[in-house]
């Protein structure tokens, strides 16, 4: 039993920290006050390999673990919770479905060109009428003689205007309540696919949100992806693996949250002594490092987990739950240690903040967890005592 | 990075659990009724190696592991937070302290028949004017050829009411201040010490807890434990481990909250179907479980850093704090679920919110960890 990173792991999370602090953090704040990613950022981390961390080696990409996945989105979320949703969303939600359930044909069309960041993905299951309630979605896809036509709107799509893929969830089979939906991959520039309203954010303002609106969109055949009618239980399954990834992102913004706090708590000077010589102040910093520390080993457990094939979305879904809502207090927190600069731009703190009110938000809300945990503890109450 | 139970943890894990559904549980409200523990139990205990786990093998013990230590508490305290104190107290205290520091003759003399249960252990430092402050603490020894007298009070010490063998902390040189505090064995039937009367205690009814009175007691030179002047330093690493004994006990008794809260949920029926089908109760339970899993990790991480000899006193302050904390809120939400029923005794929670409550004080109250915590992140530590 052992909860550490492994020796390559950590050597890979130390260039990447390197690459982070000089690379990714200094233009958080500017991502974040003109709402959208930099030219050349996608082109950098591409070249890092940061799109294809999670992809095989044989479709192009580097092939590494869940748990070192987990590392990588903490690690860029630490330096810009943004950027860490543009990697994370991409891998989680686009990739992942793929690489489980495309067939070999689509594995070699997407997956290379997405390991390299030239093809970006996302995943647009929500709609203007159904987010909880994913089950609903009212977009349908007809089939036709050579393929599908597909009419409705999609919204909340994370990296909806800079990815070039999307893993979409549509009705096939409307009078079959167990198999209603199904998935496919659409590329951007399909003719009548096109992309509506970007949101304007409280926060990772440099993420793309996007409506995505399909009207008449054909799409040949094989952009099924996995069974029809399996659609939804696709949606589902991916959102478990999609939940290690905000949590990772969680952690990664409370720390970043802490490392602000502490040392402007060590530098600034109220009744001549640096306001971290003050209870009030010091039992703050405790309680924020306290979080972090159950959130991430919550967190790697989950992803561990994934990697070793073991069932893990309860795992997942406590990992999402606690960081989300730690990443929370952490910020909020961090905001009162500045006092009224933790109020203004200029300072870190509040961007943080501003950045970890999603978490609790996507890829499932935090009552979406707490359902899934309840209904797990409640029809299998041995679980708690499981080995 | 390896998230496996070991398999012989696992099996000690199993055994541990059912012997305490079996011969603690039934008994456990009588016990936090009467403030007893009876002496056969210390004895079963004995015999399953439990009052030596972390003591080596070639003194009696058990050779096992603080990961080992910890899945033993979290079992016990499960059914009976008391029973789960005596046996950290007995361990994580007094024999930690002896294990690590005592001489050759010392671990002879006194590690055999305390690894087997046949004497329990206690380990005494806080006293009536000092507890976080224990550096100010006021026992005096006084050098008498060469031994010493110990004068003084100590507060609150766990076993105390069963031990034989006592850890003391005390002042050898006043001039010297925790330079100055030197840790020796005191045994039942000293002449000069006397121990007090248990107190009435809100929680943890069967783990007894005394004051004791030193008048002059005499301890001659081989009573003293490591070298003069050391026993400060001593107490904080064995507090330093045992916090972290604590911590697992508060999982245990927040898993029995857990595990009750369930089966209390799924079988009560409220408008016409179990309360286990609303949200309100749903949400308790969501949150629960969360927290037990998260405090289960953060007590099981520093348990590893210290088998690996590893510097861990901040993980085991987190550890401590978190899963203490947890426990009480865990205790309280328990009642709730239960609702009238659960203000009975007739039903355990309110027992273990009693027990839980005690956690975030002993072995260094929750005010004390967050100072821990908070002086090493400021010099720079990450959690």
């Amino acid at each position: 039993m052992d909860f550490r990173l492994n020796d390559d792991q950590i050597a890979l999370r130390d260039a990447l920290r390197d690459f982070c602090d000089n690379e990714i953090a200094p233009k958080a704040a500017s991502r974040d006050e003109e709402g959208r990613f930099e030219d050349g950022l996608i082109e950098k981390l591409g070249g890092m390999g940061l799109f294809g961390t999670y992809i095989p080696e044989e479709y192009g990409g580097v092939g590494q673990d869940c748990v070192t996945y987990a590392m990588t989105i903490e690690e860029l979320s630490r330096a810009c919770a943004a950027t860490g949703i543009l990697v994370s969303a991409h891998h989680s939600l686009a990739v992942d479905p793929i690489l489980s359930f495309g067939t070999e044909d689509q594995k070699r069309k997407y997956l290379p060109k997405m390991a390299s960041g030239e093809w970006i993905g996302c995943f647009s299951l929500t709609e203007p009428g159904s987010g909880s309630d994913a089950g609903a979605a009212r977009c349908t896809a007809v089939e036709t003689d050579d393929g599908w036509v597909v009419n409705g709107t999609k919204n909340f799509v994370t990296n909806g205007a800079d990815a070039h893929v999307t893993v979409l969830f549509a009705v096939t089979d409307p009078d079959n309540p167990k198999r209603r939906l199904s998935a496919f991959i659409v590329e951007r520039g399909t003719p009548g696919f096109t992309i509506g309203k970007l949101e304007k954010k409280l926060g990772i303002r440099a993420s793309s949100t996007a409506e995505l609106i399909f009207e008449d969109c054909r799409l040949p055949k094989d952009a099924l992806l996995g069974e029809r009618g399996k659609g939804l239980s696709i949606a589902l399954a991916t959102l478990d693996g999609g939940r290690i990834g905000v949590a990772a992102q969680a952690v990664g913004i409370s720390r970043a949250a802490l490392e602000c706090a502490r040392e402007y708590a060590n530098t600034r000077i109220q009744f001549d002594r640096p306001i971290g010589q003050f209870q009030a102040i010091q039992w703050k910093l405790a309680d924020m490092a306290v979080g972090i520390a159950g959130a991430r080993l919550l967190t790697y457990r989950a992803a561990w987990l994934k990697q070793n094939k073991q069932p893990y979305g309860v795992e997942a879904a406590m990992a999402k739950l606690y960081a989300s809502e730690v990443s929370n207090r952490v910020t909020d927190a961090a905001i009162q240690i500045y006092g009224g600069y933790g109020y203004c731009a200029d300072y870190p703190a509040e961007r943080l903040m501003r950045d970890a009110r999603i978490t609790e938000l996507y890829e499932g809300t935090s009552e979406i967890q707490r359902l899934v945990i309840a209904r797990k503890l409640t029809t299998e109450p041995q679980w708690v005592t499981r080995g | 990075m390896d998230f496996t139970l070991p398999e012989d943890i696992a099996a000690l894990r199993e055994l541990v659990r059912k012997f305490a559904a079996e011969r603690i549980r039934p008994q456990a409200r009588q016990w936090d009724r009467e403030q007893t523990l009876p002496d056969e139990l210390v004895a079963e205990l004995g015999e399953l190696g439990l009052m030596g786990i972390l003591t080596p093998e070639e003194y009696g013990g058990a050779g096992l592991s603080y990961l080992a230590n910890a899945v033993v508490l979290e079992e016990l305290a499960r059914q009976d937070g008391g029973v789960a104190l005596m046996v950290a107290a007995h361990n994580g205290l007094c024999l930690s302290h002896l294990n690590m520091n005592a001489s050759v003759e010392q671990k002879k003399k006194y590690l055999p028949k305390l690894a087997s249960g046949q004497w329990v252990g206690a380990w005494a430092l806080s006293e009536p004017g000092c507890g976080s402050d224990a550096a100010a603490l006021a026992t005096r020894a006084e050098k008498d050829g060469a031994g010493w007298r110990l004068s003084g009070h100590k507060m609150f010490i766990t076993n105390g009411a069963r031990a034989q063998v006592f850890v003391v902390m005390a002042r050898t040189d006043p001039q010297a201040g925790t330079k100055g505090i030197s840790a020796f064995i005191v045994e039942r039937g000293d002449q000069g010490f006397v121990i007090g009367a248990k107190e009435d205690k809100l929680g943890v009814r069967s783990s007894d807890t005394v004051p004791l009175d030193f008048d002059e007691c005499y301890v001659g030179p081989e009573r003293l434990v490591g070298q003069p002047g050391t026993g400060f330093v001593a107490a904080l690493r064995v507090l330093e481990r045992g916090r972290v004994g604590i911590g697992a006990l508060a999982v245990g008794l927040a898993r029995g909250c857990l595990e009750e809260s369930l089966a209390y949920a799924n079988q009560r029926q409220a408008f016409g179907k179990p309360i286990a089908a609303q949200q309100a109760i749903q949400w308790k339970l969501a949150d629960m479980a969360t927290e037990i899993e998260t405090a289960r990790l953060l007590v099981h991480d520093a348990a590893l850093a210290l088998d690996r000899g590893e510097e861990a006193a901040l993980k085991a302050s987190i550890a401590k704090l978190f899963a203490s904390e947890m426990a009480t809120r865990a205790g309280l939400q328990a009642i709730q679920i239960h609702g009238g029923y659960g203000y009975t005794k007739d039903m355990p929670v309110e027992r273990y919110m009693r027990d839980a409550k005690l956690m975030e004080i002993g072995e260094g109250s929750s005010e004390v960890q967050r100072i821990v915590i908070s002086r090493q992140l400021l010099a720079g530590a990450n959690p």
